[in-house]
Order: C-alpha cells, then structure tokens, then sequence
C-alpha cells in the first residue's frame, strides 16, 4: 500500500492521514462512553473529568485537538482534488498551505487549552 | 489517463455498495468538518474542560434541543465516518478469517456506541423538566 505512492509529502500526507483517523477513532470510542456515563453514572462521569483537566489531560486534549485539525485540512484537500482533479498538480502546495493553517489555529488553539496549568 | 490523488483512497471502480462508501466518506467529512471542529472549538476554547461536570452538561450544555440534535447529528457522521475509515484501514492489511471477523466486530461496537449515544441524548432530563 506504502508503495503505491511516490511523492514523499503524498505519503506523508496519507500516513498522517490514517494515523490521526485512527487516533481520533479511539478517542471517539471512549468518548461516547464516558458521555454515556453523565446519565448512567454522573460520578463516575466527574472522576473521569477530573483526568481530562490534569495537565496531562489537557496534552492529551492539544494532541486530540491536533489530530482533529490535521485530518480534517487534508481531508478537505482530499475532497477538493477528487473532485476538481486538476488541483491535483498542486497537492504539494496545498499540503503546505494546510500546514501554515494548521499553525496558524493549533498553535492559539493548544495555547487556551494549556494555560490552566501555568496559570497556577 | 485518469489522475488520482495521492493521499485518498481512489474512487471504487465496481460501483454499487463500495462506491456509495466512498461517496458517504466524503459528505460525512464535509459534515464533521463543520460539527467536529465546531464541538471541539466550543468546549475547549469557550468552556474550559475543568468546568464541565455532568452537571454542567445536563443544566448548561445540553438544556436545549438544539445542542442535543447538534452533537447527535455530530454522533452519527463522526461513527458512520471512524467506523468505515478504520474498515478501510482493516481491509487494507487483513485477509481472510481475521478480517471478516475486525470488521464484524467493528460494526458490532458501533451499533453499541450508537445505542448508548442516542440513550443518553434523549433520556437524560432537560432541566425544569424533571
């Protein structure tokens, strides 16, 4: 499968692609479950919580949060070149360009999510 | 010659059930685009994680029925979407018995989570109701 690509930031792209999908899966699983939890056990539910907000909690949720956005640019890039094929000279460029959006929101975004812990 | 990207899984070829997936795949991207940042925005950047208990959740962030549509819509794209994307990924490096038997298994547990969402989306009593 690896081989079937040729471009290195193609295969990049798609390595990250699928390891963020799966990431974000797991999380996905276990959050529908702790969900759950607020109507079937609200303490249990608050205990869990109480993991979320730790600071190693809030890393796990500026990893999250950054899987989130990583797949959800590339798979906007994927769709564009699917369907406007012709972009697809320029799946290099717009890789990049997914990048420098990337930073531009992650970087305020995992500095909100951490303050709580130096705000201490 | 048809060009294809480099990074998504190619269009199917055969059509029916397989082709509709990969149609689907990409509406729910669409969707999740919208209802999965906009949920992550919301709780990380304008609550913070410290504050949401289950009271919050049942007295501020679900006392309505539009947040509760809101993030079941958001709990079907994003199951349909993780479900089949981690099929793709199984199918890519399972054969045979084990595979038949990860994918079984993967819709078992979304049919579960499925249920288990859409309980606690419906049943849990908006405030002033109870």
């Amino acid at each position: 499968m690896l081989l079937r690509y040729r471009g290195s930031e193609g295969m990049l792209a798609w390595a990250f692609h699928r390891i963020s999908g799966v990431a974000i899966w797991l999380f996905v699983v276990l959050h529908v479950i702790d969900i759950y939890l607020v109507g079937g056990n609200p303490e249990a539910y608050n205990e869990i919580l109480a993991i979320y907000a730790s600071p190693p909690g809030r890393v796990g949720e500026v990893l999250l949060g950054g899987a989130l956005l990583y797949h959800a640019l590339n798979g906007l890039r994927i769709i564009l070149m699917d369907f406007w094929p012709a972009l697809t000279h320029y799946h290099r460029q717009l890789w990049y360009a997914s990048w420098v959006i990337f930073a531009a929101v992650g970087i305020p975004g995992a500095f909100i999510i951490l303050r709580p812990i130096f705000a201490q | 010659m048809t060009l294809w990207t480099r990074s998504g899984r190619p269009r199917p070829q055969s059509g029916g059930l397989e082709l509709a997936v990969w149609y689907l795949m990409r509406l729910s991207g669409l969707a999740l685009f919208v209802l999965a940042l906009a949920h992550f925005s919301i709780l990380h950047f304008l609550f913070d994680p410290a504050e949401q208990t289950s009271e919050f959740i049942i007295n501020e962030r679900w006392n309505s029925l539009f947040w509760r549509a809101f993030d079941w819509l958001l709990l079907q794209m994003v199951l349909f979407h993780s479900f089949m994307g981690v099929r793709t990924v199984v199918l890519d490096y399972a054969r045979g018995g084990l595979r038949t038997l990860l994918v079984t298994g993967l819709y078992l547990l979304a049919a579960v989570l499925f249920v288990l969402g859409t309980i606690v989306v419906m049943t849990l009593p908006l405030p002033g109701t109870r």
